[in-house]
């Protein structure tokens, strides 16, 4: 990967570099570190302003843990987190103070998974959307109350419910008082964490196209982490996939989906079912043998090794570092150029 | 189709929850049929009442959940005097939720698994313990025949080493393992009948493929019906035979798998398949939404349930009439006006 995208290209708005991000396995008595899980491990990638950059993987692969460290929910092990401010001049995120983070939380926001936890019960929808701007900015009780009427509308909401308390909504609602939450402040990055895998399908169209048109009235950037493959292509620019805390590709969403260049990616996308009974038994589904390997104790070599069909000695061997194959496509495999793999377009 | 085909029929099931704010009328006239060896799917948003269809048909529904209506018929094959096998038709909707007689059934004729495996195992015993007290309480076998049959049935749904893992915890199992000790458990007495309740929508892809993949080759190894429960329609379109597509309690549209997904006739089964991301579709393209959301269960829309929701909805009759079943082609059923069915519902 360029060494510092973010200084040479100008509509870089963040970059992730080398970002690792390890948890300490503590046991007995004392506490001692017994070892750690390498939750996020060296992981490069960087996202243009406005573009909407997908996130994807199993669970456990890493992706909300990422997530988490730009918005420095945690502090990362190592590596760095090229922010660029509004006035140009460039930030790491993960070497600031809490003191220091605050002006940042206010561009860099989050939407979360679960409509029910991530909402107060006992605070009503003024309070939920009102309360970044009570802390961070110096509005009055009335402008913040008009501010909050504004952002209900904007999200599809009607600004009468203000007073009521999230209870009285379903879940596709609250999610909308979610997004409407991150919005309060203007923000310039909205990390939305599996934002529509708890919604059922037809209200999930409805969410999918409202972050489309916030993106576009706003001029969001949005870091979309998901593990449903078919939303993601729908949403996102770009998709970065990743297994066992490790980036194993990062492309175009439309270059992506045609022609994968690592074996995982492939996997991943031949076992999504296709909605369409006709092409049942086409393209026969891979099916991966056994499971995703230990982030505590991940395997010599390539990650991925144990369970891929193309691996050779090379790949218990050597680690794999992620790669520029030309136009914007990078993988993490030895033998990315020699392997034809199977999209999943024309399925 | 013979009558021997046909397995189970649901006629006008209802079943209601009587609780302290209103009655929910989860499921209000529920009709489909499963024929032998076939794999149905059932599909619907939650709250749709597809999970609780489910659990009628195994007579798991807790107070004060009752059902309410309806006939729930089994059609069991028992081997006659003559020695050939004679059909017997069970109720099972009139037998009480804890009697001798669903509870033989239970288990054994008709099995289930659940979306959760983690909840639905016990955490203080082994699987191996688990698994064998079904085969105990449901054959003639000793203790050590029931240990062999469970490494026999842990083999089969593909759990490596099973000597080893029969005494595992299901804490110290992965998530697809965990299922796939679910499934064993399902399939131990070998039933004509297995519903799965969403089991591989708390799975990831590459495991939901494998979950598919081991059912199905099970299917055809051991030659059971499967209901299958999901709101996934790729799901659906991998592994369904036929559909069930539901909407508030009721069956809004049935056919074969190939015909809901190209003919879909229901307004809401349409608005269903076109709210889904297609792949291949080109990115950025606006997915059409349904407008609104699911009714609240305790105030129901009088006449056709989706009316409230619907673009194709003629006023002064969806709202007034609850549309009959209209057959609109071989095996396709469909509950709308749009094609028949003013007379109402009987």
């Amino acid at each position: 990967m360029t060494i510092d995208l973010i200084r040479q290209d100008e509509s870089v708005l963040l970059e992730v570099r080398r970002l690792r991000m390890h948890f300490p396995i503590r046991k007995g008595f004392l506490r001692r570190q017994v070892g750690v899980v390498r939750a996020v491990d060296d992981v490069n990638f960087f996202v243009r302003k406005g573009e909407t950059l997908g996130l994807v993987g199993e669970s456990g692969c890493g992706k909300t843990t990422t997530g988490r460290c730009i918005l420095r929910a945690y502090t990362p092990t190592a590596g760095e987190i090229l922010y660029r401010r509004s006035d140009g001049a460039i930030v790491d995120l993960a070497r600031l103070s809490e003191a220091e983070m605050k002006p940042y939380w206010r561009e860099i926001r989050m939407i979360f998974q679960d409509p029910y936890s991530s909402l107060n019960p006992r605070m009503t929808l003024r309070d939920i959307v009102g309360d970044p701007l009570k802390l961070n900015t110096t509005m009055s009780p009335k402008e913040i109350e008009e501010r909050v009427a504004y952002l209900l509308r904007r999200v599809g909401l009607r600004p009468e419910y203000m007073h009521r308390y999230p209870h009285a909504f379903s879940g596709g609602e609250r999610q909308r008082i979610g997004i409407a939450r991150s919005l309060a402040l203007n923000p310039r990055l909205v990390v939305a964490d599996e934002a529509v895998s708890a919604l059922d399908v037809s209200v999930r169209a409805q969410i999918l196209n409202l972050l489309q048109d916030l993106q576009e009235e706003f001029g969001l950037t949005y870091l979309f982490v998901a593990h449903d493959l078919n939303v993601v292509e729908y949403l996102c620019d770009r998709v970065a996939v990743m297994y066992v805390g490790k980036l194993v590709e990062l492309a175009r969403t439309e270059a992506l989906y045609a022609q994968p260049r690592h074996p995982y990616t492939e996997a991943l996308m031949s076992a999504v079912p296709k909605p369409n009974p006709k092409l049942r038994g086409r393209g026969k589904r891979i099916i991966l043998e056994g499971e995703v390997a230990d982030p505590a104790n991940p395997p010599k070599g390539c990650y991925f090794h144990p369970r891929c069909r193309y691996a050779r000695e090379r790949c218990s061997l050597e680690e794999p570092v992620l790669r520029d194959l030309g136009e914007d496509h990078f993988v993490a495999c030895h033998f990315a150029e020699e392997l034809t793999l199977r999209g999943a377009t024309g399925r | 189709m013979t009558a021997n085909d046909l397995l189970l029929e649901v006629k006008g099931l209802k079943t209601h929850f009587f609780l302290d704010q209103g009655v929910v009328k989860a499921v209000d006239g529920v009709d489909f049929h499963i024929r032998r060896r076939e794999t149905l799917c059932v599909v619907g948003e939650s709250g749709c009442g597809k999970s609780i269809t489910a659990r009628s048909i195994m007579q798991l529904i807790d107070p004060p959940g009752r059902i309410v209506a309806g006939e729930i018929l089994l059609h069991r094959l028992a081997s006659g005097n003559g020695g050939g096998q004679v059909e017997e038709i069970i109720d099972l909707a009139k037998l009480a939720p804890n009697s001798k007689q669903i509870r033989a059934i239970r288990g054994k004729e008709i099995s289930m698994i659940f979306q959760e495996p983690m909840t639905s195992l016990s955490p203080v015993h082994t699987i191996g313990h688990q698994i064998s007290q079904a085969i105990v309480l449901h054959n003639r076998v000793t203790k050590e025949q029931a240990r062999q049959q469970t490494l026999e049935v842990l083999r089969l749904v593909g759990i490596p080493k099973p000597e080893l893992r029969i005494d595992a915890y299901p804490f110290q199992l992965s998530g697809g393992m965990r299922q796939r000790a679910m499934i064993a458990m399902a399939l131990s007495c070998h039933p004509s009948l297995l519903i799965a309740d969403e089991p591989t929508t708390a799975l990831d892809v590459t495991t939901q493929a494998q979950i598919l993949d081991l059912m199905l080759g099970l299917q055809g190894e051991l030659g059971m019906a499967i209901m299958f429960i999901t709101h996934d329609l790729g799901v659906v379109a991998e592994i369904a035979d036929r559909v069930v597509v539901m909407y508030l309690g009721l069956v809004v549209e049935s056919g074969d798998v190939e015909t809901i997904f190209s003919e879909p006739r229901h307004p809401y089964t349409r608005a269903l398949l076109r709210s889904i991301p297609q792949a291949g579709s080109g990115v950025r393209q606006r997915l059409d939404s349904i407008r609104g959301m699911v009714p609240d269960p305790y105030n129901r829309p009088p006449g056709c349930p989706f009316h409230t929701r619907c673009t194709e909805r003629i006023a002064g009759l969806c709202n007034k009439v609850l549309p009959g079943r209209v057959s609109v082609g071989e095996g396709h059923e469909v509950r709308c006006v749009l094609y028949g069915g003013q007379e109402g519902a009987a």
